[in-house]
């Protein structure tokens, strides 16, 4: 059984706005769970239903089996939620927040576990510290801190690395492996791609407020992913040669590197025949390399055929 | 384990109404000069203006001396105002601040964020209440009654004042709405409720205007469970606050059920 069960999941806004239509989607147990989409697609949206924060126009959500409205409790205990707004009581101490948020759970007080938590995210010296006087960065841990306070089964990351350092990003995604190494489930949505790359297991696409797509990660690169070979030229040449009008080439570099952009799930690659091509013109390379194309490439592929498919 | 620290056998998750009300309290401690500070200065101030200057020149009320007879207004005065204050701007902050995501995702029903919110703003008024009281035995000797009914008095209105800050908190979309209704009907009707006279000193006509304002009945049942004398039956100043509380109980349910000013 999934750990969240969406089905057929809309929203409309009083203002009319429709957020997200007929979402279905399966978060599997113990899985790192990258959503990702373009600013205003809906993933907030898909979020704070689940979380319980917006009321959805239609359609049904279960938590570890829960219903979400039926049974909230139950549902929202198995929940942690990191928003994406960097929002704190500014005059609460780090330990304070985080023990509130615990006894907000329902759980008895727990130092040890407080302590723990704020030992992995860092904060530990900053216990005493009232939340107005910490950085953004902090603001961001003390909020991953009261979220991983309850002992949550799901965690949600709603954009946790939007305009953080170097230095947290990489904590952060230490955090999360560490998470589901303990069987934590993670679902994070975020626009910079490196990070569903990164971290994921499974990426889904969302565009205004539709679910495009969902796939493994590695099967989506499989899938989707075009590779480049790139030549370097023993000469430069200044136009392409008419003979290998067929083929889809770019100069590059000057003249220097000629670029071929091929499709991996192709029956053929065209490669064979572009090579005797080259060879008939008398082009000469001294090296070659190919690379797979990142899921920013994917991606930004997909919306747009979204995009042109919705005209 | 969760379920049972959840409190299984009540259903209530108790931990997280600790929590509310230790986290809105710690907002009184954090101020507690100014929180007991500025209700023993105005309170000197009422009895300095009210009771020596004026006072000297008003002859007893109902038999009772003037600076004692405002005893019960001035606590009330302070009681009304200082339970919408606090409740209001309890639960208003957090919408304002965005805080608010934690209450709206946690397992807690309706009744337990109305118990931990208005909980604390009750209770911190009620201690004002007390700090008044205290402050006024310096300058009057006080005299009361009927001391369970004066409590109970104090804890009904407390409770039915928060419940209508914590109302006003959750409609305002603006510091100013916050301020509105205190300050525009609020404050009128207790300085019109007869805090500083008893209503049956009034014309006819304005007394029976008087009748319509609904904190006459408190500041009168509260008065009665000082000195055994009131404006209005105590049947009648029970029955009012206990109206009021119901009214304000049925419009939190209300905006619980429908999610109003609090969920999209």
């Amino acid at each position: 059984m999934p750990i969240i069960s969406i089905a057929n999941l809309s929203k409309t806004y009083a203002t009319g706005f429709s957020a997200l239509s007929g979402v279905d989607l399966a978060i599997e147990r113990g899985e790192i769970f990258a959503l990702l989409g373009p600013n205003g697609a809906g993933k907030s949206t898909l979020i704070n239903i689940v979380c319980g924060i917006v009321t959805p126009s239609s359609g049904t959500v279960t938590v570890d089996g829960h219903d979400i409205a039926g049974n909230y409790r139950a549902a929202r205990r198995a929940i942690g939620l990191v928003p994406q707004e960097l929002t704190t009581d500014a005059f609460e101490t780090v330990w304070n927040t985080v023990s509130f948020s615990r006894g907000l759970f329902g759980l008895k007080a727990d130092p040890g576990h407080i302590e723990r938590t704020l030992r992995a995210l860092s904060l530990w010296d900053k216990r005493d510290n009232r939340l107005m006087t910490l950085s953004g960065g902090m603001k961001r841990r003390v909020l991953i801190a009261k979220a991983l306070s309850h002992e949550p089964r799901v965690l949600f990351l709603d954009e946790p690395t939007a305009g953080v350092d170097v230095e947290l990003r990489q904590d952060m995604w230490r955090l999360v492996r560490d998470l589901r190494g303990q069987g934590v489930t993670v679902i994070l949505t975020t626009h910079y791609i490196e990070e569903a790359e990164e971290m994921a297991d499974r990426i889904g696409v969302i565009r205004s407020g539709r679910i495009i797509l969902v796939e493994e990660k590695a099967a989506l690169m499989r899938k989707l992913g075009r590779k480049r070979l790139t030549l370097h030229l023993q000469t430069p040449l200044d136009a392409l040669p008419d003979d290998l009008a067929g083929f889809d080439l770019d100069l590059a570099a000057g003249g220097q590197e000629l670029v071929y952009t091929y499709d991996t799930k192709a029956e053929r690659t065209g490669i064979t025949g572009l090579l005797t091509g080259l060879s008939a013109a008398g082009i000469r390379f001294n090296d070659l390399h190919t690379e797979q194309s990142s899921l920013e490439d994917i991606f930004v592929g997909l919306v747009r055929e979204e995009a042109r498919a919705a005209e | 384990m969760m379920g049972k620290d959840m409190g299984e056998r009540t259903g209530m998750n108790w931990p997280a109404v600790r929590a509310i009300y230790l986290f809105e309290m710690g907002r009184f401690w954090r101020t507690a000069g100014q929180s007991i500070l500025a209700p023993v200065i105005s309170t000197t101030l009422y009895f300095v203006v009210f009771g020596a200057a004026i006072g000297s020149r008003v002859s007893a009320v109902d038999g009772v001396p003037y600076g004692l007879f405002i005893v019960p207004g001035l606590i009330m005065l302070s009681l009304l105002t200082q339970s919408i204050a606090n409740a209001s701007f309890g639960i208003y902050f957090p919408r304002f601040a965005g805080t608010i995501y934690e209450i709206l995702s946690a397992p807690i029903s309706p009744l337990e964020v109305v118990l931990g919110y208005v909980g604390a703003a009750a209770s911190k008024s009620i201690l004002i209440g007390l700090i008044i009281l205290a402050t006024s035995a310096l300058f009057v000797p006080l005299r009361i009654d009927h001391p369970v009914w004066m409590l109970a008095f104090l804890l009904l209105t407390a409770v039915t004042f928060s419940l209508f800050g914590f109302i006003i908190g959750l409609w305002a979309d603006g510091f100013e709405k916050l301020q509105l209704v205190p300050l525009l009907v609020v404050t009128p009707l207790t300085f019109l409720g007869g805090s500083f006279y008893a209503v049956s000193m009034l014309p006819p006509f304005w007394h029976t205007v008087s009748l319509l304002n609904p904190v006459v009945y408190l500041i009168s049942g509260f008065r009665w469970a000082f000195f055994g004398t009131a404006d209005v039956g105590i049947g009648v100043s029970l029955a009012m606050t206990g109206l009021f509380l119901a009214i304000c109980l049925g419009l939190v349910t209300y905006i619980f059920r429908t999610g109003y000013r609090l969920k999209s």
